[in-house]
């Protein structure tokens, strides 16, 4: 492997803007090192390293917005109280990736590049509406998140650009919750997720493991803003059926992630939605 | 680059090496220094049993790239002096020890932040370091003893 030690953000782009090929950023190393070692495939990779990058570190708040760094890490979020007052479900997101040993060092961009469907913390800056602050030599560019994914592991980043921040607009929320299944309560990769919020903006419902990325569910969002009155879990099924298309695989199937995904949404949202 | 140089506090004594980017911290502490109280469990962040401190917070060992180590501050179990065991002996927080000493970094980290249990449980403060043995019991009620002492990890 190629390892290069940028000290600046500035740096740190120049090295992704080509001329050394395509570069792999690292930060917390969280899903890069897991059988590092062993991935001798990939060892002609060029890896540019963000960790020393002290500006990218800090999460802020602004009279309209949080944004964490490039490199804010979970336990940054979990320990932030405003955080847990303002944005819970960042703070149980973040409980719920790994433990301790991850926390302090997985940090929030990575999840969102790193792409996993199954991802613990996109799902929730996905329900809070956060914007990916994109940063390359050409300049600056913002995308949506719930806009960012393009198919499986696909993105709409270059190989030039770094998240350099994630903006997550304050809002005044009536209704918000995270739910996950796995299958032990600490330390599983999602079965099910699912991140849901109702602000002056609306419903965001995002569901994780149910598609080949992280995404938010129109149809059930619909239903929810037309105040449809429900009898019961199954009458989420066809809305579910339009908005994701789970598989199955090594962690469950298809069908226990629709029916769970029907039931856990509906029992969340039963009362908040008069619903029986 | 073949190599880069780190310089590291490990353990209160500064370190300096020059060593292949692609070595993990686990690796370093074990084969390069010696230092084999830290275990390799599942080598891929989820057991703990390589838990050390980087900048005073428990990390997978296996999971930091060394040379991400430059200018910070590392413990490894060996800076634990042996008498802070012992509430885990007397709770049966250990059977066949090869969580053990990744269950020590956490619980005594643990045990010198008692403001984080006003927001978190023992139970989910120790839920990155897996034991097949003990059933956890012993170990939080090691880590509950541990806290009356309320004393710095190192």
């Amino acid at each position: 492997m190629k390892l290069l030690l940028p000290e600046t953000v500035r740096d740190a782009l120049a090295h992704m803007a080509g001329r050394d090929g395509v570069t792999t950023p690292i930060a917390g190393g969280t899903d890069l090192l897991v059988h590092w070692p062993v991935r001798l495939g990939e060892r002609d990779r060029t890896y540019v390293d963000l960790w020393q990058l002290q500006e990218l570190k800090p999460l802020r708040w602004t009279a309209d917005a949080l944004i964490l760094g490039g490199l804010t890490t979970y336990w940054d979020v979990i320990r932030d109280r405003r955080a847990g007052d303002e944005f819970p479900l960042l703070v149980a997101a973040a409980r719920q990736v790994g433990a301790i040993q991850i926390q302090a060092r997985g940090t929030w961009a990575g999840n969102i590049v790193n792409a996993s469907p199954a991802a613990d913390g996109v799902p929730a800056l996905m329900a809070y509406g956060a914007v990916v602050v994109l940063e390359s030599q050409r300049g600056t560019e913002e995308v949506p998140l719930d806009g960012f994914y393009t198919g499986y592991k696909d993105m709409r980043r270059r190989p030039d650009q770094l998240i350099v921040a994630v903006r997550i607009p304050r809002r005044r929320y009536s209704y918000q919750t995270f739910a996950k299944v796995g299958s032990r309560r600490a330390q599983s990769i999602a079965k099910v997720g699912l991140a849901v919020t109702q602000s002056d903006d609306g419903w965001r419902v995002v569901a994780a493991s149910m598609a080949p990325t992280i995404r938010r569910c129109p149809a059930i969002e619909r239903l929810l803003q037309q105040g449809a009155v429900l009898r019961d879990s199954d009458d989420l099924l066809p809305a579910i059926a339009r908005d994701v298309s789970p598989i199955d695989d090594v962690r469950s199937t298809a069908e226990y992630r629709r029916r769970v995904m029907a039931r856990v949404l509906y029992d969340e949202l039963r009362e908040t939605c008069g619903w029986r | 680059m073949s190599t880069v140089q780190v310089v590291f506090t490990l353990n209160g004594a500064a370190v300096s090496l020059d060593l292949d980017p692609a070595e993990r911290l686990l690796d370093t502490l074990r084969y390069r220094l010696g230092l084999t109280g830290t275990k390799e469990g599942c080598g891929e962040g989820e057991c703990g049993a390589c838990t050390v401190y980087l900048d005073g917070l428990p990390v997978n060992s296996c999971l930091v790239p060394t040379y991400q180590v430059r200018g910070a501050r590392v413990e490894s179990v060996e800076a634990i002096a042996a008498e802070r065991l012992g509430p885990f002996l007397a709770q049966g927080a250990t059977q066949c020890g090869a969580c053990t000493p990744g269950v020590v970094m956490t619980a005594l980290w643990i045990g010198a932040h008692p403001e984080l249990l006003e927001t978190h449980t023992i139970r989910e403060l120790m839920a990155g370091n897996l034991c097949r043995c003990t059933g956890y019991d012993g170990i939080v009620d090691a880590v509950s003893t541990a806290l009356g002492h309320g004393e710095p990890p190192v």
